[in-house]
């Protein structure tokens, strides 16, 4: 056994992650992080502590064992560090790349006390790489048990609670409205950050679970939810439409033409492939100059994009500062390098005609931070009489979204006063059989957030269905005591499924 | 009701009014039980197309099939005119989207259609002919050999007016000149339906204002995905912005701030332009065009209000 790892023992430095050089990337669409080669793996697996009491798996969402698979890189076996995370996501590849470990595993990363923390996140993509380039998938033997479940929108959420019905045993079928399966992967995060094969390749693994895709499929409109439990003869569903809705500022001249929603840029570029015009037939709206209101992730996505797409100055406007900017931490870092330039403690009061119906500028006003308020972040206020202009001919609004209407529209369930589906703490709305989670329940969050929510509620809907799930007899398990006799879980009260993937 | 008969959007029937407009019959039976009058569906004709919202013209529940009519006025919808025959299929359709039209609770209404809005004011006039209603029909051509669906028309309209622009069939004069007629003769319209260009749909708000009829527009922006996402298809209505595809696409025309509909409607005009001169380029070296082939629009024919191929129902959007 190999000496006890230590602070001091472990290798002070973090491997880096190899970037594509920042001139050159911010004029293409290829993926900016490299990823890591076998040897800043090994090495970066070197870092990990491995502690007792991970604090890491308490600060992911879906709890995925991570000292469990950083040892087994340690130790070469590849494979079983893959066995090991897709026990708990099956789409490491992706959350490796969009989690925010920073507020997550890594922001709890004991190493982090003294040296940079542990990059999980850096780990847990090459895993998920690896597996793609070496075709691995885990398959686990299903028994089916008949139950047909239908899910509601292809993202994250809808993803994670098919792949968790499907190995229960379940006939899943996945409906989604755009012609592609993806959802917010598909149309909203470019492929700088999360590369299309990558999307597709995670979602052929949930294929061969024996999940149904149907594209081209507006639930609500071409048939309700009310309808798929009583007359297609699904035994449950699961909604995770998501929080699409995108919010305009509501000031003068939000309806001027250069005016729009991260949210369109964004599906005009990546899904409908508009970078590409004329190639393919959807315009893609850029300008010379170009401002994104906003300094979330989805604000990052869209500076990045118009920078690729040829716009000469791309600046970011924010009312608060970089301190209390919702972005992840990399992604700022990114585009700051890329040349974005950063108006913190600034806001738009009115966007200002060309005379054609175009924007020529805004007036914007300065602001500064006040008292705390709700999300405890401080209040930014107004500065009396800073008012300036501001010269861009596109403006784009990347300041949250609401909640998709269209269930709420068309069946009874019970909705919040923002328009989100009502859900119990197990996930379950207010019609039986009926689950929702991700953004339609909380509003807008991240992907590992939606993937938890559609974990969950597929725990809660196996309840519901009377499916013995194999997760929680495995948590306990994990939690407690002994653990397995011949390989299965002590938990397991039928001895058909073998291997828990 | 069984979806896992694979959703394959196959043309089953396709008819030609015009060298501009054409009627495809779409194969897709789910569709055609959900569609209710005043709803859209958005298409997308192969893998590289944009998806552009139409108004349905027509189900048909029995046969399983929905129809649209469209006019070759753009890029992608010269292209469908070609590509889009019988026995073809499209890469993408989804629907029925927007908010279905109210057809009740009105005794008498007036259904305007101009332009592209001629073929979907169709559903709604047998809607309200079928709840009850006392039904005008008025829809507008340029000429005689424009004219489309007659008999379908008179078949569900208590009362049927033609208005062409050169007299040629029907009354001589605009839309509105009709709208006119049947609000001298029936001083007690409930409600008036107009669909078509926005121009059109302005001209009829206006001229039922003083009246204080009721007055239902079908708004048709530029969008991309038809639920609510993009956004790209907001339009103020009193003062607060809407989302046609989620919050419509009808609304009170004496509410709809027209201008900034066709303002935003202009948004991608040069993009249009591009592409359209680039695929007409690209099919000259095909085929050469003969003299009687439509060309690409002039600027001074697409400013033209009600008879053109409507520029605005060719969606720009994505």
């Amino acid at each position: 056994m190999a000496k006890k790892k230590t602070i001091r023992t472990i290798p002070q430095k973090r491997a880096p992650m190899r970037e594509q050089d920042a001139q050159r990337r911010a004029k293409n669409f290829e993926e900016v992080n490299c990823g890591y080669r076998l040897e800043d793996a090994l090495h970066e697996a070197e870092r990990c502590l491995d502690c007792p009491d991970a604090a890491c798996i308490e600060g992911c969402p879906v709890s995925i064992d991570i000292p469990g698979f950083i040892q087994k890189i340690g130790a070469k076996d590849f494979r079983g560090a893959y066995d090991l995370i897709t026990e708990t996501n099956l789409l490491p590849a992706i959350c490796g790349r969009v989690c925010p470990q920073e507020s997550q595993c890594e922001g709890v990363c004991p190493v982090g006390d003294t040296l940079e923390p542990v990059a999980i996140g850096r780990l847990e993509r090459w895993v998920g790489d690896l597996a793609i380039a070496e075709r691995w998938s885990n398959i686990p033997y299903i028994e089916h048990n008949g139950f047909k479940v239908g899910i509601v929108g292809s993202g994250p959420a809808g993803m994670a609670c098919a792949a968790d019905m499907a190995k229960a045993g379940c006939d899943v079928t996945v409906y989604e409205a755009f012609h592609e399966p993806g959802g917010v992967l598909k149309y909203g995060i470019p492929d700088f950050r999360l590369p299309n094969e990558v999307i597709d390749a995670e979602v052929d693994n949930l294929r061969k679970l024996g999940i149904k895709f149907e594209c081209n499929t507006l639930v609500g409109r071409l048939f309700t939810i009310e309808q798929m439990i009583d007359e297609m003869g699904y035994d449950a569903v699961f909604i995770g439409t998501g929080a699409g809705y995108p919010q305009l500022m509501g000031i003068p001249g939000d309806s001027l033409n250069g005016v729009l929603s991260a949210n369109e840029l964004l599906t005009r570029c990546n899904l409908m492939r508009a970078r590409e015009f004329p190639n393919y037939d959807t315009p893609v709206p850029i300008a010379r100059r170009v401002a994104v209101i906003g300094s979330g992730n989805t604000a990052m996505d869209a500076l990045r994009v118009c920078l690729r797409l040829g716009a000469e100055k791309v600046h970011c406007i924010y009312r608060r500062t970089k301190a209390e900017s919702p972005a992840r931490a990399e992604e700022l870092h990114h585009a700051e390098e890329e040349g974005i330039e950063f108006h913190w403690l600034t806001n738009p009061v009115e966007i200002l005609d060309d005379g054609k119906g175009k924007v020529r500028a805004m007036r914007c006003i300065r602001m500064e931070l006040g008292e705390t308020d709700a999300s405890g972040r401080r209040r930014p206020v107004p500065v009396a009489g800073s008012e300036f202009e501001f010269e861009t001919e596109m403006v784009v609004f990347a300041i949250g979204t609401n909640a998709n209407p269209i269930i709420g529209q068309t069946s009874k369930l019970k909705l919040n006063k923002q328009g989100y589906i009502e859900a119990d703490a197990n996930l379950a709305t207010s019609m039986a059989g009926v689950f929702a989670g991700g953004d339609i329940v909380t509003g807008a969050a991240t992907v590992i957030e939606a993937m938890g929510a559609g974990r969950k509620a597929a725990r809660s809907m196996k309840t519901y269905l009377g499916l013995r799930d194999a997760d929680v007899a495995g948590l306990t398990e994990r939690k407690g005591s002994s653990g397995k006799l011949f390989g299965i879980d002590l938990g397991e009260r039928n001895f058909a499924r073998i291997r828990v993937a | 009701m069984e979806t896992s008969a694979r959703l394959n959007f196959e043309i089953v029937a396709r008819e030609d009014f015009s060298d501009v407009t054409y009627l495809l019959e779409i194969h897709h039976p789910l569709m055609a039980r959900a569609a209710r009058p005043g709803q859209f569906v958005i298409v997308m004709s192969h893998e590289h197309g944009e998806r552009i919202p139409l108004t349905l013209a027509d189900f048909d529940r029995v046969k399983g099939t929905i129809t649209l009519v469209i006019q070759a006025v753009g890029k992608t919808t010269r292209e469908m005119q070609q590509s889009c025959q019988v026995g073809t299929r499209l890469h993408g359709l989804v629907g029925p989207m927007g908010v279905p039209s109210h057809t009740s609770g009105a005794s008498k209404v007036v259904c305007v259609g101009g332009g592209l809005g001629v073929a979907p004011i169709f559903p709604q006039a047998r809607a309200f002919k079928e709840n009850g209603a006392y039904v005008i029909g008025i829809v507008g051509f340029r000429t005689k050999e424009l004219v489309f669906w007659e008999d379908k028309f008179r078949a569900c309209c208590d009362e049927f007016i033609v208005c062409t622009n050169d007299g040629s069939a029907g009354i001589k004069g605009l839309i509105t000149d009709g709208l006119e007629l049947a609000m001298e003769k029936h001083p007690d319209i409930g409600e008036v339906v107009a669909i078509g260009p926005p121009i059109m749909m302005k001209a009829c708000a206006e001229a039922t204002r003083p009246h204080k009829i009721k007055t239902v527009v079908s708004t048709n922006p530029v969008m991309v995905d038809g639920t609510g996402m993009c956004g790209g298809c907001r339009v103020k209505v009193g003062g607060q912005v809407k989302f046609a595809c989620v919050d419509g696409p009808d609304f009170d025309g004496h509410q709809v701030d027209f201008d900034d509909l066709m303002s935003r409607l202009r948004r991608f005009n040069q993009a249009e332009q591009a592409a359209m001169e680039r695929w007409s380029e690209s099919c000259r070296m095909k085929h050469p065009i003969g003299p009687g082939s439509p060309g690409p629009l002039s600027p001074d024919q697409a400013g033209e209000p009600l008879e053109l191929p409507d520029p605005f129902e060719e969606a720009r959007g994505g």
